[in-house]
């Protein structure tokens, strides 16, 4: 039961970098923004796979945990941290780096956090919203995590919308660029675009290696057990309570670090970002991706938010994918993509099916 | 704690759904490497009594110990990871996993990585997963299936899922298994090979309590016999002893089983 991700991974490296030759060479390159932003909201939709798709539980608050990073990195950014530093704590926390000064809006100098010591709150305080909300939900059998998490993103999104230190209606702007080092940043710099393509799809990449890695891993049956049948899984010794908790847990902190980063690369967030529509929509897209099924959620994620942010859907953007769900749920439970899926893998057995036999170890799964 | 003293002691059992006393006042032992069974009718408790000792059901009153620990009120996860497995009375698998994969979830209680070992694929957890690979194939091969290890356990035949849990139970390395009619779907060369396979479970020092309606294989491999009727223990002892109770041949077995001597 070796997971050998790395081969599709290395393949759709090639796909990202072809991509992004393609379109360079074209001289469309104002492409790319909305393949960026596209794949940030891929990220939460493969978190999101393995709590729906693997462990069988559903959220309707990712947009709200999505928020939750991007706006605990734009508060804590763009906020006049003046008086913080020069308070006794201002020395230390200068010195590490956890403070940063930035141009100010009108000349001078202001001090923020730096991206980096906000995105570690955003992470923190995520982890620790995502534990309130799971834990008494994920206690009980049966799907008391819908009911919470949608309550609690619409919580999120009505407190978003009331507070001003959020912005109200209008949001948070003027976030400052995230330097990553090596001259990299995460920002809507149009210099920097191809830097933040790789970025992004980096991320990608790495999140989907990780997650199929788990996915065949004593946690990951685990998962998949408590989906298959939660008594049984019980019984079997695994505390289904905890690792369902475990996977919305995690699923949420992917969710807020897409969140923090793509804040950072559009240089603002606004409350849309965390409407129960946006939470619809990524369950929607798990659901079109085939559930457990991370490679078909990366697809189907990518380019129908891909189109969507090209505004190829208008104003049916939000009843498209609230029809989508609508649609799989009643016609095609498994997916759309499973008939092509299920082809695939008898094909692939069919021309493996000697070593199947013959070697101890199979072809990846 | 001597070592003759019961593996498992189930002390004054009471459970009631509504208006049905399932279990009145089931008191038994199941001695160390011994098999036991527990029959009785349809509805008179043996399920019910199999989900107190596994933790599904805590009972109305009453206690159960397993090697001295008090285990009733433990959730069933507990009292696995203390060596206490079960194969259930409809095959339970996972459906959404292949046969290999199902039995693998068995060593759960008997690995450790988590979320962050496996998703960094450090090398003790690839370690730890080639064990688990290699034991759950083993155990799989133990029950004539190992050539169906990539298939989704969905594919098999019934008789077939019997076994996958029956390895998958194994998987734990349990001390005291529990089976819930282990036969019943099975046709008569796959009922001999699970005596065959139960015979050598125990004589791998596993004590076994099961449940089962096929009394030629009840009366062949059990060393001792509880009788359930109506939730109430009507009787106990070997199966000679059991064959010639006047009120088990009454209420249960008939004449089939019954010697002359009780006629
Ligand atoms: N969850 C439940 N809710 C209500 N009544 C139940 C429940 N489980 C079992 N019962 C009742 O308790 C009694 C004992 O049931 P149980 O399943 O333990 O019997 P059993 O001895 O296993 O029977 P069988 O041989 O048919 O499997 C029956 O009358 C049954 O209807
Ligand atoms: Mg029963």
């Amino acid at each position: 039961m070796r997971p050998r991700p790395l081969v599709p991974v290395l393949a759709a490296a090639l796909a990202v970098v072809a991509l992004q030759v393609a379109v360079t060479a074209a001289g469309r390159e104002y492409y790319l923004t909305q393949t960026i932003m596209a794949a940030y909201y891929a990220v939460v939709a493969l978190g999101l796979c393995l709590v729906m798709g693997y462990a069988g539980q559903i959220s309707l608050g990712h947009a709200a945990f999505f928020s939750l990073g991007g706006y605990t990195s734009a508060v804590l950014t763009t906020a006049d941290l003046t008086p913080l530093a020069r308070s006794g704590w201002g020395g230390p926390l200068l010195r590490l780096h956890l403070l940063q000064a930035r141009a100010g809006l009108y000349g001078g100098e202001t001090i923020g956090a730096n991206p980096w010591a906000a995105f570690g709150g955003a992470l923190l305080l995520t982890f620790a919203v995502a534990l309130l909300v799971g834990y008494p939900a994920l206690r009980l059998k049966g799907h008391y995590l819908a009911m919470a998490t949608l309550g609690f993103g619409l919580i999120v999104y009505r407190l978003l919308l009331g507070t001003n230190l959020t912005g109200a209606a209008d949001g948070i702007t003027g976030v400052p660029p995230w330097r990553l080092g090596f001259g990299l940043e995460i920002s809507g710099d149009g210099a920097q675009r191809i830097a933040n393509y790789y970025v992004a799809w980096g991320l990608v990449l790495f999140t989907i290696l990780l997650l199929t890695h788990i996915v065949h891993s004593r946690a990951g049956r685990a998962f998949r057990a408590l989906h298959g049948g939660e008594t049984a899984a019980n019984s079997m010794g695994i505390n289904t309570a905890a690792y369902k908790l475990r996977a919305f847990v995690l699923s949420a902190l992917l969710a807020a670090a897409a969140g923090s980063m793509l804040t950072h690369y559009s240089g603002g967030i606004g409350p849309s970002e965390a409407s129960a529509m946006k939470s619809v929509r990524y369950v929607a897209l798990v659901a079109a991706g085939g559930m457990a099924n991370l490679w078909g959620v990366l697809v189907v994620s990518a380019t129908l938010n891909f189109l969507s942010l090209r505004g190829c859907f208008g104003s049916y953007d939000d009843a498209l994918f609230g029809a989508l769900l609508i649609a799989i749920v009643s016609l095609a439970p498994e997916g759309p993509l499973q008939p092509l899926t299920a082809q695939g893998r008898r094909l692939w057995s069919r021309l493996a099916g000697h070593r199947v036999m013959t070697t101890p170890e199979g072809p990846a799964p | 704690m001597t070592p003759a003293a019961p593996l498992l002691v189930v002390d004054d059992i009471r459970h009631r759904f509504g208006g049905v006393q399932a279990l009145d006042h089931v008191s038994f032992g199941v001695n160390r490497g011994e098999i036991k069974a527990v029959i009785g009718p349809n509805g008179a408790g043996k399920t019910t009594l199999f989900n107190v000792v596994s933790g599904l059901i805590r009972p109305q009153s009453g206690t159960v110990r397993f090697n001295g620990t008090a285990i009733s009120g433990l959730p069933p996860y507990r009292i696995a990871g203390l060596g206490l497995s079960r194969t259930f009375q409809t095959p339970s698998l996972f459906l959404n996993m292949t046969t290999l994969e199902n039995v693998m979830v068995g060593r759960h209680v008997r690995s450790r990585a988590g979320l962050l070992a496996a998703a960094l694929r450090l090398p003790a957890q690839r370690r730890e997963e080639r064990a688990i690979h290699d034991v759950s194939l083993a155990l799989l091969e133990e029950v004539g299936l190992a050539a169906a290890a990539r298939r989704p356990v969905g594919a098999l035949s019934f008789g077939q899922r019997r076994m996958v849990e029956l390895a998958r139970a194994l998987a734990t390395e349990p001390e005291l298994l529990l089976l819930d009619e282990p036969a019943s779907g099975l046709n008569t060369r796959e009922t001999d090979d699970l005596a065959t396979l139960i015979g050598r479970i125990r004589d791998r020092g596993i004590t076994v309590l099961l449940v089962e309606h096929d009394m030629s294989l009840v009366m062949d491999i059990a060393d001792s016999i509880v009788v359930l009727h109506f939730g109430v223990p009507i009787a106990e002892g070997t199966p000679a002893v059991i064959r010639n109770d006047r009120r088990v041949v009454s209420v249960y077995l008939g004449g089939d089983f019954a010697d002359a001597a009780s006629a």
